[in-house]
């Protein structure tokens, strides 16, 4: 495609066109009107002009017969810029007046008629072209002949002045309008050949390209700041992405090579059925923890990408809250810790029961997992968990307080992320997803996790709203 | 026990039906949800195991069109989709329980093993009883011999569990499922130390243990003398 047959095939141009058409039109009848008009009441002043001569010179011609009509004519024709003027007899002998060269037979009829002349002060045929009279003819009592007429060069100069000036305008509009457009086009073709020209490496992969905005606040602008904002949130999810990807490959693949380099050690050096059996039970309890990690991340995917937001039905978070306490005091009790639940008033509230359970229970393990007392206190005091449903304004809160020691503040951010566990806990077990997915949970439903500190201690908080998520539009 | 494996893959199908007839059952399998569906229909099997992806008919279809007929053989649904919602329209369809995979063997048999043997409508006795322990579901009372054991609400529904499914093999997830109503999996262990709580109210001080620990696969309530 050319630049020009680009130019022409946009919207802006044919737009540009239509417009144009129409006013050159509007115009062009504007103008055709205003000409012929002006041509119809001159027409009209010369027919009155002319009819009031004649009923003046034949009134005249009544008074004072033939010899003062003439010698009225011969008075009037001589002034500059008079009427036209001949009177003759019945043979058509020029008696006065200031015309020659009439077409023969011109006076033979009365009335109305459009003719060629000369004047008589003109009579060089050679060098004054004839030029063209509205005259009337009429009739005198006695035989004689009074034609008064009016030239109509004056006429038929307005006339043309106004069709070339019609002419001209209409050029200019067309010209004008054709250039305006262009460039209007031109202008608006470039901002978008610029942002077809980003669009295009972004889809090439440089996802940090980003749409020009000309700071002008058009239409344009903002759709090119709405792009931007798309393209920052893709971005974001892109990297995400990679992120998720670089850390299931290396957390994923630890353990696989753990398990193939246990079963090949096994092919190698097993000699009695009792070691065989150890090393297809040690493959089995490897791959259980593969499939739970696999299993986790599946359930994170599934709550951040919003699918979960179906199964929502209204529940009493401070039963839950009951619940897992319940389900987690016997294990808390093994490891020294006493677990609490603070949750006396109902806490009602909107969401995915199972997945809040989950998110919850998450938060409580590890809790278990850290606040384990080393020799029987934590911290110097008794090692204790407290788990309480509240509601506070429009919102749900669950949290989940330990004695443990708790998690630096420039880490708390990080530990949420998947795969993330802080260097003093690679030793516990744990894929490191139990925080994720306690968020992704808290986020599905439009709430948040936090993780503060419980002096001394971690104090990890799921806010809910009460009603559950907003649909956000899009 | 007479199962029915209807699964596409035949590796997995092949495994199964090996595994099945290792521990005395008899089993058979289909590959496609028809063939599944006519051999359901023709034989006399006590439990059908279904996966949920099957060429020619869907593994929910299978069992749809089977319980439209007034089939009520106890169905396990398998399934690669192991979310909540995915095991909801599973037994919404018409499926008695939901394993996704990957599974455990051990796992899949006491869930069919459960399965089978509901038929036989155990769960309707008021009293339940295991060597000298009783349990009485409408009075909420447990005993041993001639004592009373207390316990906790949810102890009690535990028991109430394990004794209704008596010489059977109950997995941890059959017991999360059953007696907490959660599925998903627990980072760690919790239900082990349940048991144990459990244990050293009904067994501790008794020369007869009755709550048993079966390696690899879960927990099962016997009277010892058996």
């Amino acid at each position: 495609m050319t630049a020009l047959g680009k130019l022409f095939r946009t919207t802006t141009f044919k737009l540009t066109l239509v417009y144009l058409t129409v006013f050159a039109l509007f115009a062009a009848f504007l103008l055709g009107y205003f000409a012929l008009n002006t041509r119809r009441l001159i027409t009209e002043q010369i027919t009155d002009t002319v009819n009031a001569e004649i009923t003046g010179l034949s009134e005249q011609y009544r008074l004072g017969g033939v010899r003062r009509l003439v010698a009225v004519v011969d008075a009037r024709a001589r002034r500059p810029g008079s009427s036209l003027y001949l009177v003759t007899t019945f043979a058509g002998e020029s008696l006065a007046g200031n015309v020659t060269s009439l077409p023969p037979g011109t006076l033979d009829n009365a009335g109305w008629t459009e003719t060629a002349y000369r004047r008589l002060d003109e009579s060089d045929s050679a060098e004054h072209p004839e030029h063209r009279a509205l005259a009337r003819v009429f009739q005198l009592p006695g035989g004689f002949r009074l034609l008064v007429g009016r030239d109509l060069d004056e006429r038929e100069r307005l006339y043309n002045i106004v069709i070339s000036a019609g002419r001209w305008s209409i050029a200019i509009v067309i010209v004008l309008g054709l250039v305006g457009g262009l460039f209007v086009t031109r202008r608006v073709l470039r901002r978008v050949d610029a942002m077809t020209e980003t669009t295009r490496t972004i889809m090439q992969g440089d996802l940090g390209g980003r749409l020009p905005v000309a700071g002008t606040g058009d239409e344009l602008d903002r759709l090119a700041e709405n792009l931007n904002l798309m393209l920052e949130r893709i971005e974001a999810l892109m990297h995400g992405l990679k992120e998720v990807s670089d850390n299931i490959a290396h957390d994923l693949k630890t353990p696989l090579t753990r398990l193939r380099n246990r079963a090949e050690q096994a092919l190698r050096s097993a000699k009695k059925e009792s070691e065989y059996r150890a090393a297809l039970e040690n493959t089995i309890e490897e791959s259980d923890g593969l499939i739970r990690t696999f299993n986790a991340l599946l359930m994170i995917a599934r709550a951040e990408s919003g699918q979960a937001r179906e199964n929502m039905s209204e529940f009493d978070a401070a039963e839950i809250a009951h619940d897992i306490g319940e389900l987690y005091e016997p294990l808390a009790e093994e490891k020294g810790i006493a677990l609490k639940v603070e949750a006396e008033t109902p806490a009602p509230l909107n969401g995915n029961r199972e997945l809040i359970s989950q998110a919850l229970a998450n938060l409580v393990d590890n809790s278990i997992k850290y606040a384990e007392p080393r020799n029987g206190t934590v911290n110097g005091g008794p090692a204790e968990i407290v788990v309480r449903a509240l509601s506070e304004g429009d919102r749900i809160l669950l949290t989940v307080a330990d004695s443990g020691p708790g998690i630096p503040e420039a880490d708390r951010s990080r530990v949420i992320e998947r795969f993330v566990r802080l260097e003093q806990s690679r030793s516990k077990p744990g894929s490191g997803l139990g925080l994720s997915l306690a968020s992704a949970v808290a986020r599905l439903h439009g709430g948040e996790l936090t993780l503060a500190d419980n002096n001394p201690g971690l104090k990890s908080i799921i806010a809910l709203p009460r009603g559950g998520p907003v649909q956000i539009g899009g | 026990m007479r199962l029915l494996v209807i699964e596409d893959d035949r590796d997995a199908a092949d495994y199964l039906v090996k595994a099945f007839r290792e521990v005395g059952h008899v089993a058979d399998a289909a590959t496609d949800g028809d063939d599944g569906l006519a051999m359901a229909l023709g034989g006399q099997y006590d439990v059908l195991i279904v996966d949920r992806m099957l060429p020619k008919r869907d593994g929910l279809a299978v069992i749809g069109a089977l319980r439209a007929k007034g089939m009520e053989t106890p169905a396990l649904i398998l399934s690669a989709l192991g979310q909540v919602d995915d095991r909801v329209k599973g037994l919404r369809a018409g499926g008695d329980d939901y394993l996704p995979k990957p599974y455990s063997f051990s796992e899949l048999l006491a869930r069919v093993e459960v399965l089978a043997r509901r038929r036989v409508g155990r769960s309707e006795e008021t009293v339940l009883r295991v060597g000298d322990l009783k349990l009485d579901r409408l009075s909420h009372q447990v005993h041993r011999g001639q004592d009373e054991i207390s316990l906790q609400p949810r102890e009690f529904r535990l028991l109430e569990y394990l004794m209704q499914h008596a010489g059977q093999v109950v997995t941890r997830t059959m017991l999360l499922e059953n007696v907490w109503d959660y599925h998903f999996d627990p980072q760690t262990n919790v239900i082990d130390v349940h048991i144990s709580r459990l244990r050293s109210k009904i067994d501790k001080g008794f020369s007869l243990p009755l709550l048993h620990t079966v390696r690899g696969a879960g927990y099962m309530i016997r009277d010892g003398a058996r």
